[in-house]
């Protein structure tokens, strides 16, 4: 793969805008943590081994950890996760429609990525990342590094939706970071009257999991019909058109949910917590009994104050390679918060994509660390989608490399008629033990 | 040591030696492991299965993995999800997938079984099924795949697609499973889950 001289020069105008940008969003997010950063004191010096820290203990961070370690013991691997337990957001649409007692199993632990891979892990807050001293900062203190994965997850763009602040996820949940938002959605759903609206809105692509919002309206029309039959749910979607599994999904709304559930197009541009109202840019004011307003998303914050977004400041360029990042070097990115090059569809913003983006990954750092030749990519997609309480349906996606670019060799979705809904709703759960058993032991 | 913050330590020097990573070596293609990693979403670590409906693939012989992928891609092999899976990958990478999931531990599992059906279907495999699933399950005869330590509900549902004609029995193995039982059949699988 080369880089032709045009594109190197827009590379560098690009990033050093970007530099800039990174700054002031630093400043911005992280407050006077960018400041105080500097004078953090060293914690766990690195020592002769080479070292590889991992930030982000999600679908792509576990798996990034524990396969550099299976793939080589002499690579010190440090991963810094703010929360104790990870939660899932795969199933998580379960637990809100009431069909799971709680959220156990979604949940893991990081101990046993300790003891069977000797994976250090430590729980604080990213802050900041110097690229150039190769640095991270922590709540704790600031770690060396040799190289870094950085695998955050996503954060959220309100601008755009008037009347949207830090408070109003706690009125109007958006539950796409699984955990407490999952449960103040599932308790508004409970607590509301039976005749009320329920209002979905779903940002414009691209955005964590592209079936997760109509799986969503599957599975709350599934509740109101049972337990509130008289309320109504409307799905406001920023997006021309259904930008996943539309065929099954749309059949699965007209055969199982008409009397419940309306899509509507109309993306979210405002919203009133106080008078419970959502507005769309079709003029349409709807009040709500509770209102799950997904905002448009971004890569986590941190990979935005480190400047490794692009001129958009919204996803991180990396190479299709090791997952490095073509603004800092040593620096991977993985899942939700990337932007690769491919040619055709792009890898879906998936679980399923970020785990198999970190084995990628881990095989190639440990390739450039021991002066070895990279391998080219290969890798899957696969995502479960309940359509109703008993039935799940399937898109699969592979990856190959073709000149430099991941192009899709396959996909395709779940039969249309629904027969293997039933079987796939067990694979499915089948799918979610196995992913979560290999991110947690 | 005075630290130079990374939005103004990104320098033109930074990028010169990221923006060098392109016109890198070349690459390999897809070895074994990075075209098997992928399977482990499903398939577990190494492809040892935790989920009860998902096979384990490891200590598979690399025949038998080669031979379900060329029948689930050519449609030979009824499946939910894999048929549309195998369409992507070509046969050199069903050799390597092969290769690295045969070079795997055995996984063994951990399984609620009914004791009796489990003693009933040790007595009945010998006789039946032992010339081709060897060494209790453990081991198979050319295309023969392991089924020592499957999950119950996976053997199962296997069972049944060979019994609706959905999946089609080898020959040999026909002769053996249509004078038995549906309950013996449920032994032998009692019997194959329990083999650790
Ligand atoms: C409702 C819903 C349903 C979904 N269903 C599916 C599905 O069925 N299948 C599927 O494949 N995908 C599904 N997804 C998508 C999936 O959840 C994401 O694609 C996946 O989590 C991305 O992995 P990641 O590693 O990029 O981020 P995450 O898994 O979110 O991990 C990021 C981690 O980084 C930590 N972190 C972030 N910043 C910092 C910091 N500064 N310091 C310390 N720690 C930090 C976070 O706490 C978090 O633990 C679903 C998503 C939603 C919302
Ligand atoms: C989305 C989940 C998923 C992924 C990803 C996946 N599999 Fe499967 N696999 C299954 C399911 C489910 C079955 C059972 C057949 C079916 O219904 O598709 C299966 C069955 C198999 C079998 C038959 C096992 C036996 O004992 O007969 C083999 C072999 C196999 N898979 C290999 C692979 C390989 C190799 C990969 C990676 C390239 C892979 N699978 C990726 C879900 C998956
Ligand atoms: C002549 C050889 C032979 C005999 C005898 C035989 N099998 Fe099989 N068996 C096979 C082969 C080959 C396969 C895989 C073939 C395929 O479907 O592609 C298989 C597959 C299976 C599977 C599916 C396993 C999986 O991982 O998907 C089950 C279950 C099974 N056999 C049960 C039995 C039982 C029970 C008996 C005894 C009653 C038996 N077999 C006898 C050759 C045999």
């Amino acid at each position: 793969m080369t880089l032709d001289r045009r594109n190197f020069i827009k590379l560098l105008g690009g990033a050093s805008g970007l530099a800039i940008a990174g700054q002031a969003a630093a400043q911005a997010k992280a407050g006077s943590a960018a400041v105080s950063a500097g004078s953090a004191a060293e914690i766990m010096p690195k020592g002769s081994a080479r070292r590889v820290i991992v930030i982000g203990g999600g679908y792509g961070g576990t798996i990034a950890a524990k396969y550099l370690r299976m793939l080589d013991k002499s690579i010190e691997v440090v991963l810094i996760e703010r929360n104790k337990e990870f939660v899932s957001c795969p199933f998580s649409n379960f637990y809100i429609a009431g069909l799971m007692p709680d959220m156990k199993a979604l949940t893991i632990k990081y101990d046993k990525l300790t003891a069977n891979h000797g994976i250090k892990v430590l729980h604080a807050e990213v802050t900041a990342i110097d690229a150039a001293a190769k640095m991270v900062v922590t709540s704790q203190g600031r770690l060396a590094y040799d190289r870094l994965i950085v695998s955050p997850g996503i954060d959220f763009m309100t601008d755009g939706i008037e009347g949207y602040d830090a408070k109003t996820p706690e009125i109007f949940p958006h539950a796409w970071k699984a955990g407490p938002q999952s449960a103040l959605l599932r308790k508004q759903l409970q607590a509301m009257k039976d005749g009320g609206t329920v209002v979905i809105g779903v940002p414009l692509m691209p955005f964590r999991c592209p079936p997760g919002p109509y799986e969503r309206a599957c599975l709350i029309s599934s509740y109101l019909k049972k337990h509130k039959p008289k309320s109504k749910l409307i799905m406001l979607d920023a997006n021309p058109d259904v930008v996943s599994k539309k065929g099954l999904f749309t059949k699965a709304w007209n055969s199982y949910y008409k009397d419940i559930f309306q899509y509507v197009g109309g993306q979210v541009t405002k919203v009133d917590t106080k008078a419970r109202i959502v507005v769309a840019d079709n003029f349409d004011e709807y009040e709500v009994a509770v209102a799950n307003v997904i905002p448009p998303q971004r890569a986590g914050n941190i990979a935005v104050v480190a400047g490794l977004t692009d001129d958009k400041k919204r996803w991180c360029p990396v190479d299709a390679i090791s997952f490095e990042s073509t603004i800092l070097k040593d620096i991977h990115v993985l899942g939700d918060a990337t932007l690769l090059p491919s040619d055709g569809g792009a890898m879906p913003k998936s679980g399923y994509s970020a785990n198999s983006q970190a084995k990628v990954c881990a095989i190639n750092i440990v390739a450039l660390m021991n002066d070895k030749p990279t391998t080219e990519l290969s890798a899957i997609n696969a995502c479960y989608s309940a359509v109703s309480e008993t039935e799940s349906v399937s898109v699969s996606h592979v990856f190959k490399l073709v000149n430099g670019k991941i192009k899709i060799t396959a996909t395709a979705v779940s039969p249309i008629d629904f027969s293997l809904g039933k079987i796939e709703k067990a694979y499915g759960e089948s799918w979610l033990k196995n992913v979560l058993t290999e991110m947690s032991t | 040591m005075k630290q130079r913050w990374s939005r103004w330590g990104l320098t033109a020097g930074a990028l010169a030696i990221s923006a060098a990573a392109f016109a890198q070596t070349p690459q390999t293609p897809p070895t074994p492991e990075m075209i098997s990693f992928a399977c482990a979403g499903c398939h577990g670590t190494n492809g040892g299965s935790a989920g009860l409906l998902m096979p384990s693939l490891a200590s598979q012989s690399k025949v038998s993995i080669v031979d379900a992928m060329k029948k689930f891609q050519s449609g030979e092999r009824a499946s939910s999800i894999m048929g549309r899976l195998a369409k992507g990958f070509t046969e050199t990478d069903f050799e390597a997938m092969g290769e690295f999931f045969s070079k795997q531990k055995f996984h063994a599992t951990n399984q609620k079984l009914d004791k009796a059906l489990v003693k009933k279907g040790a007595a009945l495999q010998e006789a039946n099924c032992s010339r081709c699933h060897l060494d209790d399950g453990k081991d198979g005869k050319d295309d023969t795949p392991v089924m020592a330590s499957q999950w119950l509900p996976y053997l199962q549902i296997q069972m049944d697609m060979y019994l609706s004609g959905e999946r089609k029995m080898p020959e040999k193995m026909a002769e053996k499973v249509k004078p038995l039982s549906k309950a013996e059949l449920e032994a032998l699988l009692h019997f194959y889950a329990s083999v650790k």
